[in-house]
C-alpha cells in the first residue's frame, strides 16, 4: 500500500465526481456521499496506523526522485488532521440530511462538500509549496459554492467580501512563492528547508516568512487579519458554517505552523516573537468579539478567532510543550467548535432565531439538548475531565518554560472569557422564563441531535482518553521539533 | 530587463489595490484582474529572464529558458480564470438581487438586513 497517504484525498474526489452525476437523485447523493466519507475514513485511520508503525510516509507523484516531483508527505500530524477532518464531515453531513433542505441538496451541495474535502486532505498532506497553492484554491473554489448556494440576500452579499478576500490573499500568496522559487530554486518543502539551512536565513527569507504569515493568517483568521470572518462565516446555513468553522481557519493555522517549524527557525528571535505577539493579540480581538454580541452564531464565530490565536501562541513557543499542547488543542478545537455549532443550530432550528434575547427556559421542553451544550461548552472552556484542558495546559507550560509569563496569564485569563460567552448562551436560551417558541418537528430535531451528540461524546472522550493519545501526539509534536526527520523521510537518497 | 518588469508590476500592482480599494464592485474585479497579472509576471521574472530558446528539446540547443514558472504560471492562470467568471457571475446575481453595484451599500448584519 504505497500510494495509502493519497487515498483520503482521492477518494472523496471520485465520489464527487460519481455525484455530480446523480444531481436529482437525492437518495444516491445522500448514500454515496455516506460511503465516499465512510471508506475515506477507513483509509485515514489505516494511514494514521501506518505512520505510527513504520513512521513517515513519503509518496513521490510518478517516481520522480524526491526534489524533481510532487511529494506528499504524511507525517503523524497530517494523518491526524486528515482523520479528523473526514470524521467531522461525515457528521456534518448527517446533520445536513435533516436541516439543508432539498433544493440545495438537488444543486451539487454534496458534491462541493466532498471536493472540499479534497482540498483540505490534500493541503495538510502535500509536501510542495505550489502544490499547496493548488489545493488550497481547490477547497477555496468549493467554498465559494458553498457559502453561496442557495442564493439568499445575505449570502449574496457576504460571499462577494469572502471570494474578494480569498483571490486577494491567493495573488500574495503566488507572489511569495515566486519570491521563494527566486531566492530558493525549488519548491519541494524539504527541499526548501535544506536550502534556508544552507544560506542561513538572510534578511530576505525572514520578509517571505511575514509574507507566508499574512497570506496564511488571512486563511486563518489571526488579529489584524480576521475582519472578514464574522460576517461571511454568519452568512451561510449551519451545516456550511460548521465546516467553515472547523476545517477552514485550520488549514491556514495548519499552514503557519508547518512553515513555521520547517523553513524559517534560524531567526526564532524575530518571525516567532511576531507569531506569537500577533495570537496574543488576536485572542484578545476574539474575546472582545465573543462578549459584544448577544448572536448565538457571532459567539461561537468569534470563538473560532480565539481558538486560532491559542493554537497558534502553543506553536510559537518552539519548545516541547507548546508544540504538543498546540496539537492537543488543535484537533480539541475541531472537534469542539464542530459540536458546538451543530448544537447552536439546533437550538436555531428550535426557536426559530439566532438572537440570545428572544429566547428563554428551553431546558423545560429540550432538555438533552441543554445538557449536551453545557458539557460541549465546558469542554470548549477546557474544564479537566474534558477535552480542551490538556491542550491549553501544555500550552501554558510551554509558554512558563519559553519565558513568556504574560502570554501564559492572558491566555488562562481568555478561557475564563471564553467560558463566560458560552455560558451566556446557555443561561439566556435554557435557564430564564419560557418564552413562546414555534412549533417544529420532533423528527428533524431528533436527527439533527443524534450527530451533535455523538460529536460532544467524542470529544468528552478525547478528555478522557488522552493517555491514550499521547504517543501519537508526540510522534506529531517531534515530527515539528526535528525537520531533520521530515527531510529525510522526503529525500530519501 | 529584470529590473524594467520589476517596475512594470509594481505599477500593476499600484493600479490593482487602487481600484480594489474603490467603491465600485465591477472596478474592484477589474483590480483583481490586474492583480493577478501582476503576480503572474512577477513569477515569470522571479524565475529568471534568461535562456535564449523555448523550453523545448530540440538539438544543438543548451540554453533553455526555465520551464518550470511557465509550468507554474500556466496553473495559476488557469485558476485565476475561474475564479474571475465565478465572481463575475456572483457581481450580476448580486446586482439582480440587491440592485447596486457599491460596495458601500453592500453592508448589513443579522439585526439589521
Amino acid at each position: 500500500m504505497i500510494n495509502l497517504p493519497l487515498l483520503p484525498i482521492i477518494l472523496p474526489f471520485l465520489f464527487a465526481i460519481l455525484l455530480l452525476f446523480f444531481k436529482e437523485n437525492i437518495r444516491v447523493q445522500r448514500s454515496l456521499t455516506l460511503i465516499g466519507l465512510l471508506a475515506s475514513l477507513v483509509a485515514a485511520l489505516f494511514l494514521v496506523f501506518k505512520v505510527k508503525a513504520d513512521g513517515i510516509q513519503a509518496v513521490t507523484l510518478g517516481s520522480w526522485p524526491a526534489p524533481f516531483g510532487i511529494s506528499m508527505v504524511s507525517d503523524m500530524l497530517a494523518a491526524l488532521l486528515v482523520t479528523t477532518t473526514i470524521l467531522l464531515t461525515l457528521f456534518i453531513v448527517i446533520y445536513s440530511f435533516s436541516s439543508i433542505g432539498e433544493g440545495r441538496e438537488r444543486f451539487f451541495y454534496y458534491p462541493a462538500i466532498l471536493f472540499m474535502v479534497t482540498g483540505v486532505n490534500g493541503a495538510f498532506t502535500t509536501g510542495d509549496i505550489f502544490n499547496l497553492f493548488v489545493f488550497f484554491e481547490v477547497l477555496l473554489i468549493a467554498s465559494y459554492v458553498l457559502i453561496v448556494l442557495g442564493g439568499e440576500k445575505k449570502q449574496l452579499r457576504e460571499s462577494i467580501k469572502y471570494v474578494l478576500v480569498n483571490v486577494i490573499s491567493s495573488a500574495l500568496f503566488v507572489i511569495t512563492v515566486a519570491f521563494l522559487y527566486s531566492v530558493i530554486g525549488t519548491l519541494n518543502m524539504a527541499d526548501i528547508s535544506v536550502k534556508i539551512a544552507q544560506v542561513g536565513q538572510p534578511g530576505i527569507i525572514t520578509v517571505i516568512a511575514i509574507l507566508l504569515l499574512i497570506v496564511f493568517g488571512v486563511k486563518g483568521a489571526i488579529f489584524p487579519l480576521y475582519f472578514w470572518l464574522p460576517g461571511s462565516y454568519a452568512a451561510p446555513p449551519i451545516p456550511v458554517l460548521t465546516l467553515f468553522g472547523a476545517l477552514l481557519t485550520k488549514v491556514g493555522v495548519y499552514a503557519i505552523m508547518r512553515t513555521y517549524t520547517l523553513f524559517f527557525v534560524h531567526d526564532i528571535g524575530f518571525t516567532h516573537e511576531i507569531l506569537s505577539v500577533l495570537s496574543i493579540l488576536t485572542i484578545i480581538a476574539g474575546c472582545i468579539g465573543a462578549l459584544a454580541y448577544f448572536d448565538l452564531k457571532q459567539i461561537i464565530i468569534y470563538n473560532i478567532v480565539i481558538a486560532v490565536g491559542v493554537i497558534l501562541y502553543g506553536a510559537a513557543q518552539m519548545n516541547e510543550s507548546g508544540l504538543a499542547g498546540a496539537i492537543f488543542y488543535l484537533i480539541h478545537d475541531m472537534l469542539i467548535k464542530g459540536a458546538l455549532f451543530l448544537l447552536i443550530g439546533i437550538i436555531i432550528y428550535v426557536t426559530g432565531t439566532s438572537n440570545l434575547r428572544k429566547m428563554g427556559g428551553l431546558i423545560q421542553t429540550h432538555a438533552p439538548l441543554g445538557w449536551f451544550y453545557l458539557i460541549a461548552a465546558f469542554g470548549l472552556a477546557g474544564i479537566p475531565p474534558l477535552s480542551g484542558f490538556v491542550g491549553k495546559l501544555l500550552i501554558v507550560k510551554g509558554a512558563f518554560e519559553a519565558g513568556n509569563s504574560w502570554g501564559a496569564i492572558i491566555l488562562l485569563a481568555s478561557s475564563l472569557i471564553v467560558l463566560l460567552s458560552v455560558i451566556r448562551i446557555f443561561i439566556y436560551a435554557f435557564w430564564g422564563k419560557p418564552v413562546a417558541i414555534p412549533q417544529t418537528d420532533r423528527r428533524p430535531y431528533r436527527n439533527m441531535m443524534m450527530p451533535a451528540v455523538v460529536l460532544v461524546i467524542l470529544s468528552v472522550l478525547y478528555g478522557v482518553g488522552t493517555e491514550w493519545l499521547f504517543p501519537y501526539m508526540t510522534d506529531a509534536t517531534n515530527g515539528l521539533l526535528q525537520p531533520s526527520i521530515y527531510i529525510d523521510a522526503v529525500l530519501k537518497e | 530587463m529584470e529590473f524594467v518588469m520589476a517596475i512594470v508590476i509594481g505599477i500593476l500592482f499600484m493600479a490593482a489595490v487602487y481600484l480594489i480599494l474603490s467603491r465600485s464592485l465591477l472596478k474592484v474585479i477589474l483590480g483583481t484582474g490586474l492583480l493577478s497579472h501582476g503576480a503572474h509576471l512577477l513569477i515569470l521574472t522571479m524565475g529568471g529572464l534568461g535562456g535564449t530558446s523555448p523550453p523545448v528539446l530540440a538539438d544543438g540547443v543548451t540554453d533553455y529558458a526555465d520551464p518550470l514558472p511557465q509550468a507554474l504560471i500556466l496553473t495559476a492562470i488557469v485558476i485565476s480564470f475561474g475564479v474571475t467568471a465565478v465572481i463575475l457571475v456572483l457581481a450580476y446575481r448580486a446586482y439582480a438581487v440587491h440592485k447596486t453595484d457599491n460596495m458601500n451599500l453592500l453592508k448589513g448584519n443579522d439585526e439589521h438586513d
